[in-house]
């Protein structure tokens, strides 16, 4: 209203200023004050017509933004609603993730000899890989909760050969008490320390030496797990195992009963925020009946009957600074495996059949670190060494060479992952593992991982 | 023998166990729900936070130690909206806990408390590290964190029954105090509204949408991706037309790529704690955005 009152002295001062100044007479002075007061109630009328429109725009504008703040929450509203609709017979679909991988490998020696000096060789997953360009293990992994009381997954494994394999295959309860979980189905054992991790978690293109040697890449089995959880702050893990032990270090035998047992403890923590650390020890015993393999040097095919126990020893310690492993981190891991199998040998099934006695005592074990230098990119370390210990063939000792050979490897690799969905890595190698006669690998690998986001175990 | 074995082992159990004996043991997986449930719960819950600030929740190892907690907890309480999705679900399947299971009372997802932002209407990892649910760094608004505390309290409640009303007596005297210190923080923060500002990774939309900043652009290329040279150069150029007044960052971002864009743009690069924990005045909730307030301020006035 200051406004208002100031504008009308202004045209007082304007119009009425210089007309008293010339002011003649009585009658001009007062036809000169009606003029200015009609001119003074008009402004007026005109002034407050304004102030009113005004006003009344201001409350449309306000009313309209509310209109659209509310519209815009509806909108919000409405997306958020529609994200997260499920779309009809779709909405229990199991999450599903696909990991793609392949490899390009140059080795100084053919693949197809490859053996590992001094040790009955385990299965035919053992070895650097194929040369020149192929696929190495995609994978395709399905897995939600069944229900409140289990979980399901499966993983299957895509090979080079155009096979799929069943890699597990699992249900697991969530709801047992007591820190207890109970698994069944076709799953990778929990001894040692990678054996329960998938392949494209590992930090090399290959599985150590020791894991080749020992359990023949990877131990999985059809069987049923118990693991308990003990607790207290510190990590405090027991599990055992009971299965098929279908697998190297076993073999099928068709029995009722399990043909391999497991056993594992596993102890954990942290040591400030930066450092943590896991250990453990298994034990996995099986019992082969005529696991053969084909004796390469003699051209025949050998079988073993008996039982066969591994002991496991394994550590691994990481470290981040601040506990922030996304600029920085290392891990260093380690383990030990040591064998003992005894029973007896039968040397050349198909054509001799001179069976002896076969007991042998071997161990190995591999030391690796993997240094992240900056984001995105990793190096690391492997020494793999074996120690062939001691081997009796009985009867066939004259036709078996069991004299004693202790293969090494030497692996250094670097990698790189643009997110944490996809990484490339190159790695060389040089490869004691055949008798005499040093192999020097070069492996060129991606790793891929589509679909729903995987969580990594330690 | 065997007896003399239980005995030893039994021996050992209690050894490592932990003396206390609070009524309810809570997991937080981030700093701030765990001091929101210091906030409700008083001495009648034990807190075990699984990170700290200066740890990028996206990314956080499955250690045996956080599969430890988990075992023993009663309530776990976690921002959702898969934040935690590379982690927790390891945690939650190893602890063989079925209290905290997801669906269950002991477990509880922040996310689902408040209205989230930024939920994208396309899908596609191409697009980076995005969440399906919306943006998950909620707690940079404190409103969010009011919507949270009844939620929570409520949740506290029927969790553990026995202490019900200790939890709502708490509750009602934090949602007085916050709802004073929210006015207050509102008030000072008056002449950010407007502010132009860089973000390093997209961790501040709620602040943003409280205090009326906005962003105009983000050093990272895509979520979750870390700044390249190429894309620095980028938003150098975009400045030219859009102009901001700081960059922001969360302290386990990496300082180097804001302070280059600072020096070369004429920004001001600030740290914001982020989180309980972020820094040394950050050490409560209300320390937390006293203190990102001040910053604020203190940077503007540069």
């Amino acid at each position: 209203m200051n406004r208002h009152t100031l504008t009308t002295a202004a045209l007082v001062a304007l119009v009425g200023g210089p007309a008293l100044a010339h002011a003649a007479g009585s009658d001009d002075l007062q036809a000169l004050r009606d003029e200015i007061a009609a001119i003074r109630h008009s402004y007026d009328a005109r002034i407050a017509e304004l102030e009113a429109r005004l006003k009344q725009a201001e409350a449309h504008a306000d009313a309209a933004g509310r209109t659209a703040a509310r519209a815009d929450d509806t909108a919000r509203q409405v997306a958020a609603r529609s994200t997260t609709r499920p779309a009809a017979a779709n909405a229990f679909n199991p999450a599903v993730s696909l990991i793609l991988s392949g490899t390009y490998g140059n080795f100084s020696r053919d693949p197809s000899s490859y053996r590992i000096g001094g040790f009955i060789p385990g299965g035919d997953e053992i070895g650097p890989g194929e040369r020149g360009f192929s696929l190495a293990e995609s994978e395709l992994a399905i897995s939600a909760n069944i229900d409140p009381w289990f979980y399901g997954g499966l993983n299957l494994a895509l090979t080079p050969e155009n096979e799929a394999e069943v890699e597990q295959a699992f249900v697991q309860t969530t709801s047992l008490p007591h820190g207890l979980t109970l698994k069944a189905g076709r799953f990778f054992s929990g001894i040692g320390y990678l054996n329960e991790q998938h392949a494209h978690t590992w930090d090399f293109v290959d599985a150590p030496l020791a894991y080749q040697a020992f359990l023949g890449k990877q131990f999985g089995d059809d069987g049923v797990q118990l693991k308990w959880l003990a607790p207290t702050d510190l990590f405090l893990e027991f599990g055992a195992e009971l299965g098929r032990g279908r697998n190297f270090p076993g073999s099928d035998r068709g029995i009722n009963g399990a043909g391999a047992q497991a056993v594992f403890a596993h102890v954990g923590g942290d040591v400030g925020v930066s450092h943590s650390w896991r250990a453990g020890l298994s034990l996995l015993r099986t019992t082969p009946r005529d696991r053969a393999y084909e004796d390469v040097d003699h051209g025949v095919v050998n079988a073993v009957s008996g039982t066969s126990r591994l002991w496991i020893a394994d550590f691994v310690w990481k470290w981040a600074p601040n506990g922030d492993a996304t600029h920085t981190n290392a891990k260093l891991q380690g383990e030990y495996f040591r064998r003992k199998e005894d029973g007896s040998l039968v040397y050349d099934v198909d054509g001799a059949a001179s069976e002896g006695r076969y007991a042998s005592s071997q161990s190995g074990w591999y030391l690796q670190g993997v240094y992240q230098f900056m984001p995105r990119w990793r190096t690391g370390l492997r020494y793999d060494r074996l120690n062939s210990g001691s081997t009796h063939y009985g009867a066939n000792a004259g036709v078996l060479d069991a004299s004693g050979y202790d293969p090494t490897r030497l692996s250094l690799m670097v990698d790189w992952s643009p997110s944490e969905f996809s990484r490339w890595r190159v790695q060389v190698a040089r490869d004691k593992a055949r008798r005499d006669a040093p192999d020097t690998q070069l492996m060129l690998q991606y790793l891929m991982s589509l679909g729903a986001h995987g969580a990594h175990r330690y | 023998m065997k007896r003399t074995l239980l005995a030893a082992c039994a021996a050992l159990l209690t050894l490592v166990a932990p003396a206390s004996h609070a009524a309810l043991r809570a997991v937080a997986c981030e700093p701030e729900w765990g001091a929101l449930l210091r906030e409700l719960g008083g001495d009648r819950v034990a807190v075990y936070v699984a990170t700290t600030a200066l740890q990028d929740p996206h990314h956080i190892q499955a250690r045996p130690s956080l599969i430890a907690s988990v075992r023993r907890a009663g309530l776990v309480v976690c921002t959702g909206a898969e934040l935690e999705v590379g982690w927790l679900p390891i945690l939650l399947r190893q602890a063989g806990n079925p209290a905290v299971q997801p669906g269950q009372p002991g477990y509880f997802e922040a996310a689902d408390a408040v209205r989230m932002l930024e939920v994208p209407t396309r899908l596609d990892r191409a697009d980076g590290d995005v969440h399906p649910g919306g943006n998950p760094h909620i707690q940079t608004d404190p409103r969010n964190i009011a919507a949270v505390a009844g939620a929570l309290a409520a949740r506290l409640a029927r969790v553990d029954p026995a202490n019900a009303a200790f939890y709502q007596a708490r509750a009602a005297d934090f949602a007085r105090r916050w709802q004073a210190a929210i006015t207050r923080w509102e008030a000072a923060a008056a002449p950010l509204r407007g502010l132009a500002v860089v973000v390093h990774h997209k961790a501040f939309p709620y602040l943003e949408d409280w205090l009326g900043l906005v962003e105009v652009a983000q050093l990272e290329p895509k979520p979750g991706v870390e700044p390249s040279s190429g894309h620095l150069a980028e938003v150098l150029q975009g400045l030219k037309q859009h102009p901001a007044k700081l960059v922001l960052r969360t302290p386990y971002n990496d300082a180097r790529a804001s302070e280059w864009l600072a020096q070369r743009a004429g920004l001001v690069a600030v740290m914001l704690p982020n989180t309980v924990g972020g820094d040394d005045r950050a050490s409560d909730l209300f320390g937390l955005f006293d203190d990102t307030i001040d910053r604020l301020l203190k940077a503007v006035a540069q």
